[in-house]
């Protein structure tokens, strides 16, 4: 009632003045984030078209394309592209395959249910480097690791004693990742799963749909915003892995995924134009997987409200 | 259908027979399949939280009882692995990082809440757009913005500096709090705010009697994220500190020694960075989920 007369009697300074007054509170975190963000991504395209190495300031120059050439030919950068797409890709599915099976597992009501939440919640508090140091040394470590160990343990003396990380480098970071984001899966599953309409499942259950049917036609659709939601956060947070791939292998044995690359590029080898050339690729990269998977989620909602 | 009238027994999937039987044990399926779920849950609980417990068990052994093949499990304790971290003065970064993570979690709740309350409570015109624009950025990785920020720190002489810190994770949580309030005010009952405003209540008023009984939640769960995340961060504390503001993930980096035994003091000190947030998320398990999904699931 009250705004709609006051639109309706007063002239349009009014209204202007009422649309400022909206966005007000709005423009200080606004502004913000576009400078934090923004600008220095723009910065990082000018660099990226620059001749400029550190540790040769006097032949800092325009350089048209050929950071970008160089990003393309280079095989480090494509193996860097390779790893983290397959890196990503891995995690995710199999953090979220996990998550779903040990959600439905926590689903029900049995004795100590609460303990074991808290037991699978437990590896998502570690702080990731700790985590990454725990998984390389204290479980990996060919010689006095804990799998090497349990192994002995069984085997006896004669035991295989695998080296772990150098047999399957990009497998023991993957496991290790997988370890640290199934309990976020779970924990978005398992929300998904409280918030089924359980009278409408009993009603199926008392007219004969078995356990599976209910599973694949009620539970996983019901599910299936859920999952869309989880799979992209965690895509997000996975994509930008640094922490174990610089812990574990620091980038060797053909692990270097893109943030890994272009730490090296620009820390170590202190070659500023190449690492934005890289880093604006993995920017158009991220925005058109970003895209898809923002359409699907949309598409997707737009037919859950029909 | 209809005819029951019975009280809604949340998690209970069972069949009307089953539920005279009590309330803690009804259960729709045979007892024996029951049971083998029950185990397969303890069993995989238990093998997600081993590392752990090893890590814990690995951290109160002596340097030479931590590193044996086959791993003496029952040698004598020892605080061997505590007393040389502690040694090391592990309270500069650890401090670091209090501040870094409380400061910048207070700043992105002081820029989250306005914003969000222009998207919501009285939004602008193309809030959705913006609301996106502010998620798009969390998909713009780190790295593609992290050489112009050294840079510029380089230039402004804020290298090692860890208030150039706490605006970088500021940067990095706030669209995260934002889409967590923004969906915690959407909550707010239109009806509330009109009653509110009719009966001549001001804007503080409203904030605090209408509104902040609902967003309450979301700023302890936004909170806490930020707070998470901020605490973990490495790749920008690597980059932009060195000696004075460097954190407590960097510290830990530079821990693994190449000489030696080392085992028990890594997991040590492990387990010692890691304690804040281990206490934080298992306090408020609920709202990690809130949190981690920006408000999408409550």
């Amino acid at each position: 009632m009250a705004t709609a007369s006051a639109t309706g009697s007063n002239g349009a300074a009014m209204r202007k003045a009422g649309d400022w007054a909206r966005r007000a509170p709005l423009l200080p975190a606004l502004i913000f984030v576009i400078a934090m963000t923004q600008l220095p991504f723009v910065a990082t395209v000018v660099i990226s078209f620059m001749n400029w190495n550190a540790y040769y300031p006097d032949e800092r120059g325009f350089a048209g394309f050929d950071n970008y050439v160089s990003t393309f030919t280079d095989t480090n950068a494509r193996s860097a592209v390779i790893v983290t797409i397959v890196l990503t890709t891995s995690v995710v599915l199999l953090s979220l395959l996990l998550g779903l099976g040990i959600a439905l597992l926590l689903d029900r009501k049995f004795r100590g249910r609460s303990a074991v939440r808290t037991m699978m919640i437990t590896p998502f508090l570690i702080v990731p480097v700790a985590a990454a140091l725990l998984w390389k040394h204290a479980l990996y470590n060919p010689e006095y690791g804990l799998f090497n160990g349990i192994l002995t343990w069984i085997f006896g003396e004669g035991a295989p004693q695998p080296d772990w990380i150098s047999d399957n480098p990009l497998l023991a970071i993957i496991v290790a990742i997988v370890w640290q984001w199934t309990p976020f899966m779970m924990l978005i599953l398992l929300a998904g799963l409280q918030s089924r309409p359980l009278d409408v499942i009993e009603a199926a259950r008392i007219d004969g749909a078995s356990t599976w049917q209910i599973f694949t036609h009620m539970t996983l659709p019901h599910l299936r915003q859920y999952i869309e939601l989880a799979g992209l956060l965690g895509a997000i947070y996975v994509v930008q892995n640094f922490d174990h791939v610089f812990t574990i292998t620091s980038g060797g044995l053909g692990t270097a995924n893109l943030p890994y690359y272009i730490y090296q590029t620009f820390y170590t080898a202190q070659d500023y134009g190449r690492a934005s050339a890289a880093g604006v690729v993995v920017v158009i990269g991220t925005i058109i997987i970003a895209t898809a998977a923002l359409r699907t989620a949309f598409s997707l909602f737009k037919e859950e409200s029909r | 259908m209809s005819t029951t009238t019975r009280p809604q027994a949340p998690g209970s999937s069972a069949t009307p027979g089953d539920r005279l039987a009590g309330r803690t044990f009804t259960h729709q399926k045979p007892p024996r399949s029951h049971m083998l779920l029950t185990v397969l849950a303890w069993v995989v609980g238990l093998l997600f939280v081993l590392p752990v417990l090893w890590m814990v068990l690995t951290s109160f052994h002596s340097e030479t009882d931590a590193a044996t093949n086959p791993p003496s499990v029952f040698a004598p304790l020892s605080l061997e692995g505590y007393q040389t971290f502690f040694e090391a003065n592990p309270w500069p970064p650890l401090l670091n990082s209090l501040t870094a993570a409380v400061l910048s979690t207070t700043l992105v709740l002081v820029l989250a809440f306005p914003a969000a309350y222009a998207l919501s409570i009285r939004p602008v015109k193309a809030w959705t757009d913006v609301l996106f624009f502010f998620l798009s950025t969390k998909m713009l990785p780190v790295v593609a913005g992290i050489l112009p920020l050294y840079l510029f720190a380089q230039k402004a002489h804020l290298l090692d500096n860890i208030w150039w810190l706490i605006v970088l994770y500021t940067s990095m949580n706030l669209p995260i709090a934002i889409w967590m309030l923004r969906s915690f005010l959407a909550e707010v009952p239109v009806e509330m705010l009109e009653a509110a405003q009719v009966d001549g209540a001001g804007l503080a008023r409203t904030l605090k009697d209408v509104i902040a009984p609902v967003v309450m939640p979301g700023i302890a769960s936004a909170a806490l994220i930020c707070f998470i995340f901020s605490w973990n961060e490495l790749l920008l504390a690597r980059v932009l500190t060195s000696t004075v503001a460097a954190t407590a993930p960097v510290f830990l980096t530079g821990f693994v020694t190449s000489q030696g035994l080392f085992l028990a003091k890594v997991c040590a000190a492990s387990l010692v960075v890691s304690l804040p947030v281990l206490v934080a998320g298992f306090a408020a398990q609920d709202k990690l989920v809130q949190g981690l999904s920006m408000g999408a699931v409550k």
